[in-house]
């Protein structure tokens, strides 16, 4: 055997593995960088005023709370159009249709709707609610965000309605259930948590779309509960606030920014957390 | 004669479930039905108020649109050609990053890492693709732009710059702000995608090709190189495609830091524009029938982009799966 050939492989895989290592750090550290640097300049902005002033002129004192009352009720009412019809369309794709060709360009598209640009999803809310009411509105917003969440819930749907075993359902027929009641009483209850999960990624990533609500939310510098009218969101402030001059309005940007990371990251643990007492369950 | 009390409570029961094996399976198949065609309805519906919308400035400017790279909204001649490029070098840049890094973090979380410490950093790294792409961009201008503009930039123009073809890609002022830097913070936003993708095959690979691949001797890095790799290669492109249909598409982070530039330049390192920060930026200021059109005009070139991309990315995968559930 050739020495010199035998040490160049391993010095190879040696670099190799060193190498994908010290990319996994970059990574990982990048990833604290970023929480890091978002808690070091948005705490000095989390106090009780964020939470009860509305956002301010440039040069005097406010704080965020029309933009997070916006958020809340846009994304609930996102979410709570969006649950229905996600995880009725997925069931009819895990429960009636699974292979054939209509369940499998369901599936397709919803996977490109899934990964399509949000700001496409804007435009053509813009379109389609923005044009026909003639002026921007809470609501537009919340069709833009439920048209975002849908692709999600009916993914997680389909994927954790899979996983229910057919003899479940084959025992529930052969009790003389007939199939409706065999899906809500059987496979629902068996995928609950899986559902669940669903919502919740669907919630932690409305939460954080800007791109969709620029064109039809817009924004509202004061507090407003009519979704008739421009609603203020947190991230389209944030949006606006960031790229402003005045140091203030950063200061908020930042703290606005803290809120919907810790937010988001929350939601992703808690809905890996319930995935994951289901497996061990 | 005797009556069981509940005789009465067991045959309304009948009659109900009667009527739900008669009603309720029709109805319920309907509307999971109809719930699954409004699916197909939405992307129906993008393609036709896009194409819609952009209809005035298509029949102004034709194809042409395609290619023209003025963008003037005082002498309402405009074209995507600059936004269009802005979008694909900046996507390129991102996969440039995105995919030997994806790489490196499948490979070290499929045959490198300790099984104990797998799971934490697989989710440590999800939660990467789950931070809301506004704080990217917040966080990009803010902490990167600065770092870029002080010692990054000038290093790579006077390392460089100097050279002979690539040298053009790395002139000018250290602004910061930038492809460059729009294309590192994309990159990094994809790379969690495509990470997941690639561990996912990674690990359908049938664990007695890697052993019989150790077996005669190969290090982790051939049996990664030869053998993972060769089995799973479509589904590799399939992931890295998906991956790059998100950077083409990617909005708010770009806005934060590409400049909104309406110019071409060689140069890396200027400021520039993408179609997402264009729409971004300009949508509800545009006034004006032609300037509106031609901003959904470049919506749709970005839809049709990304429709191709992410439809030959899922077709790859689709056929990756197939091959693994036969083999």
């Amino acid at each position: 055997m050739n020495r010199s050939i035998v040490n160049r492989r391993h010095r190879i895989d040696l670099f190799v593995t060193i190498l994908s290592t010290v990319m996994t750090g970059a990574v990982l550290f990048t990833l604290g960088a970023i929480l890091v640097t978002l808690v070091w300049n948005g705490l000095p902005a989390i106090k009780p005023s964020l939470f009860l002033e509305s956002t301010p002129p440039p040069g005097s004192k406010g704080g965020l709370a029309n933009a997070i009352f916006g958020s809340l009720v846009m994304t609930l009412l996102g979410i709570l159009i969006a649950t229905p019809i996600g995880i009725f369309a997925g069931t009819f794709l895990a429960e009636y249709a699974r292979d054939s060709w209509l369940a499998k360009t369901v599936r397709f598209i919803n996977d490109i709707l899934l990964s399509a640009p949000s700001i496409i999803i804007g435009l053509f809310v813009y379109s389609i609610v923005v044009v026909g009411m003639g002026h921007f509105s809470g609501w537009a917003g919340v069709v833009a965000l439920a048209i975002i969440a849908i692709p999600i819930i009916v993914r997680t749907t389909e994927d954790m309605l899979l996983l229910v075993p057919d003899a479940l359902r084959e025992a529930g027929a052969a009790l003389g259930t007939p199939r409706w009641m065999v899906i809500t009483r059987i496979s629902y209850r068996a995928a609950f948590q899986g559902l669940l999960t669903g919502v919740l990624l669907a919630v932690a990533r409305v939460s954080g779309e800007t791109a969709p609500l620029l064109f039809t939310a817009l924004n509202n510098q004061f507090w407003n509960a009519n979704l008739n009218a421009p609603m203020a969101n947190l991230p389209v402030v944030i949006f606006q606030f960031a790229m402003s001059p005045y140091e203030d309005w950063r200061q908020l940007a930042w703290g606005g920014a803290l809120l919907i990371t810790m937010t988001v990251l929350a939601l992703n643990i808690a809905a890996r957390y319930s995935v994951n007492q289901r497996a061990r369950s | 004669m005797y009556e069981n009390p509940s005789d009465q409570n067991q045959s309304t029961q009948m009659t109900r479930s009667h009527i739900g094996t008669r009603f309720g399976d029709p109805i319920f198949q309907m509307l999971t039905f109809a719930f699954a065609i409004m699916v197909l309805l939405i992307l129906g519906g993008v393609i036709l108020t896009l194409c819609e919308g952009a209809w005035p400035a298509l029949r102004v400017f034709g194809p042409a649109f395609v290619w023209t790279a003025s963008w003037n909204p005082v002498t309402k001649n405009f074209g995507a050609l600059v936004p269009l490029i802005g979008t694909m070098i900046t996507a390129l840049i991102a996969m440039l990053i995105g995919v030997p890094f994806s790489f490196g973090l499948a490979l070290f979380l499929t045959e490198i890492c300790p099984h104990g410490i797998r799971q934490p950093i697989a989710i440590a790294i999800e939660l990467l693709a789950a931070v809301p792409s506004i704080i990217y961009g917040i966080w990009g201008l803010f902490i990167l732009a600065p770092l870029f503009q002080r010692t990054i930039e000038p290093l790579l123009i006077s390392s460089l710059g100097p050279l002979p073809l690539i040298g053009a890609l790395f002139q000018g002022p250290p602004i910061g702000i930038g492809m460059l830097l729009a294309g590192l913070i994309l990159g990094l936003m994809v790379l969690p995608f495509i990470t997941a993708v690639m561990r996912e095959v990674f690990l359908s690979v049938p664990q007695v090709l890697r052993e019989s691949a150790y077996g005669l001797g190969a290090t982790r890095w051939e049996v990664t190189w030869r053998v993972v790799l060769p089995y799973c290669r479509t589904g590799v492109v399939g992931g890295i495609m998906l991956g790059l249909g998100r950077a083409l598409g990617e909005t708010m982070a770009v806005t934060f830091v590409i400049g909104n530039a309406h110019h071409l330049s060689t140069s890396l390192l200027a400021p520039g524009t993408t179609i997402s920060a264009t729409l971004a930026n300009e949508f509800t200021e545009a006034d004006g029938e032609i300037y509106t059109a031609s901003l959904i005009g470049l919506g749709l070139v970005l839809f049709v982009l990304t429709f191709f991309v992410l439809a030959i990315g899922k077709r790859l995968l689709l056929g990756a799966q197939a091959r693994t559930t036969l083999a």
